[in-house]
């Protein structure tokens, strides 16, 4: 076989799983989308009707109530996170035990079940026997007996909070990974001109580390637009509708309704916000990359 | 004075970072060993015992097949995503053929896609196929979500590679494909070690797709945890208990490519 033959034949396994697996299937959605497909009443898809799934999601208030809830949380769990894990990331690099001991740790709430930290931070602020509900009370004596799930905004914090524990670490190890290809001389020289900490860290890391923190941001906004199974087990979507993620509703309009149809146009609508997002960013990189070598 | 603020500052942030992220697994250990009554209570003077994981394993819990479900599914999706991505990831690595940017650009755009988009249509397929519920359904599921990630993952580690020695070795007359599994293939062992594990970690965690795709006899672990939802209320102590046998054997497995796993993940984020 030669070179030529090899290079495609070694492509093709993984090429049949991805268009099998997804490419397919993402066309077989997007055809969906433009039919009326009521599973309760019909087997098989009915007629096409052309755009009307999308025109009913410029007015249906569930999904505009999910795309208002989602920005909130991609926009409050991207920034917690990306500045919680660049602050960790700084303090960890250095050497010692203790950071040591904390970095190893930090692996555990990246590998924990998304759906079994839902649960857990269930239990612990369920205002009768959760001990964080309890243990916040004894300390701030007005915070006893709070609902905090039962009320919409506490839940959603707590929710952001959940997203924020899980990931912040996976992103820690990350821009520990972009610091250690930081070169050190200029620190050092900035450090023997008695430059302060603050200034070291603002004028010297953080503009080296602009394209890692943007590949943070990247991905951390393409998880946090996924967000659903702490939203199951942590909220259920409520109280009311507060914590419907777009991930969350689309589900329901899918597996609640079985109105296959709207759901598969929503979840369209969800991959192009997805999409425009990710391009914009990459764009960002790409000018930051010229920058850097020009 | 400044300096002895700074040292032990920094050591009092340490521990409080160590007490935030080990807390709430710890107490779910705890409450995994209390039993039912001492479970609502917030008391840590209490008689452990193991018969939360009695009852889970029991009927009508059955905890056991769910954890055979859990293996069986995530070994399948690594046994069939980890050898198909290593060979595309060298191809990818090593090849300057026509198409590869767009190809891989393919392959990793397909990880934007939110996964309730695909969700629908396989839910559709497998009820037509009559393959809901069952663990093929789910290997294939998962497949979809991995094999991209495995991809960029493994072509990191290949890429740090030096090419020196598997020239030298064409230059001496062995294949490539000899040179595929006698030498690319030891070098980047570490590497595919530590993205099977990954895999694996991201195939035993998935839930949306499990909470669709099975009813009774595929339900996997974390869809499991929702049984214990019932009339009577929350049951904390057994889902405590199924917690626990969710994370000892991904924590066992996160803690051994602990160090590799960091390399790993720049070596595919940062490039």
């Amino acid at each position: 076989m030669n070179e030529r033959t090899l290079s495609y034949a070694l492509l093709v396994p993984a090429f049949v799983i991805v268009i099998a697996t997804t490419i397919y299937p993402l066309a077989y959605s997007f055809v969906t989308s433009f039919r009326e497909w009521d599973l309760t009443k019909q087997l098989r898809p009915s007629g096409f009707v052309g755009l009307q799934n999308y025109a009913h999601a410029a007015t249906e208030s569930g999904f505009q109530n999910s795309l208002w809830v989602t920005t909130i949380f991609v926009v409050t769990s991207v920034i917690l996170t990306v500045v919680l894990a660049m602050s960790l990331a700084l303090l960890l690099r250095r050497t010692g035990r203790l950071h040591t001991f904390t970095r190893i740790i930090l692996i555990l709430p990246f590998a924990m079940s998304p759906a079994l930290i839902g649960v857990s931070y269930r239990f612990m602020f369920n205002p009768e026997f959760g001990v964080l509900a309890k243990g916040l009370g004894a300390v701030f004596p007005a915070l006893e007996g709070t609902p905090w799930l039962a009320n919409p905004d506490l839940a959603m914090a707590i929710l952001v909070i959940t997203d924020v524990w899980h990931w912040a670490p996976y992103m820690t190890f990350m821009c520990l990974g972009g610091l250690a290809s930081v070169p050190r001389e200029t620190e050092e020289a900035a450090r023997i001109d008695g430059a302060s900490n603050l200034r070291i860290v603002f004028g010297i890391i953080l503009p080296q580390m602009k394209g890692v923190l943007l590949v943070t941001a990247v991905l951390k906004t393409i998880f946090a637009l996924k967000m659903f199974d702490q939203v199951v087990t942590l909220t259920g979507g409520g109280p009311g509708t507060s914590t419907e993620t777009m991930a969350f509703f689309i589900f329901n309009v899918g597996f609640e309704w079985f109105d296959m149809g709207y759901a598969s146009a929503l979840a369209w609508i969800l991959t192009i916000i997805t999409m425009v997002i990710s391009a914009w960013y990459v764009r960002m990189l790409l000018s930051e990359r010229k920058m850097a070598t020009a | 004075m400044n300096k002895y603020i700074a040292y032990w500052g920094e050591r009092a942030l340490l521990v409080l970072i160590s007490v935030v992220v080990l807390f709430p697994i710890g107490w779910m250990f705890l409450t995994a060993f209390k039993k039912p009554r001492d479970a609502y209570s917030l008391s840590l003077n209490f008689e452990p015992t193991v018969q939360n994981f009695v009852t889970v394993f029991s009927d009508p819990w059955n905890l056991g097949s769910m954890v055979l479900n859990s293996v069986i599914v995530a070994g399948a999706t690594v046994a069939i995503a980890v050898p198909c991505a290593s060979l595309a990831a060298y191809s990818f690595s090593r090849f300057r053929v026509r198409g590869r940017k767009f190809l891989f650009f393919l392959i990793l755009s397909t990880q934007f896609i939110p996964a309730v988009v695909i969700l629908l249509p396989f839910f559709l397929m497998f009820r037509s196929l009559g393959l809901l519920d069952t663990r093929v359904a789910l290997v294939i599921v998962n497949l979809a979500i991995v094999t991209p990630f495995v991809i960029w993952m493994i072509k990191g580690f290949i890429d740090a590679i030096p090419t020196d020695s598997e020239e030298a070795a064409m230059i001496d007359g062995a294949s490539r494909l000899r040179v595929i599994k006698d030498i690319v293939l030891p070098m980047a062992a570490p590497g595919i070690l530590t993205s099977s594990i990954f895999c694996f970690i991201l195939t035993w965690n998935e839930f949306m797709f499990a909470l669709i795709l099975s009813r009774r006899d595929a339900v996997t672990l974390p869809v499991g945890l929702v049984s214990f939802r019932t009339e009577r209320g929350d049951l904390w102590e057994l889902m405590s208990a199924a917690g626990v046998m969710i994370t000892v054997p991904i924590f066992i497995m996160a803690l051994l490519i602990q160090k590799h796993f960091t390399r790993g993940m720049t070596a595919g984020a940062v490039k």
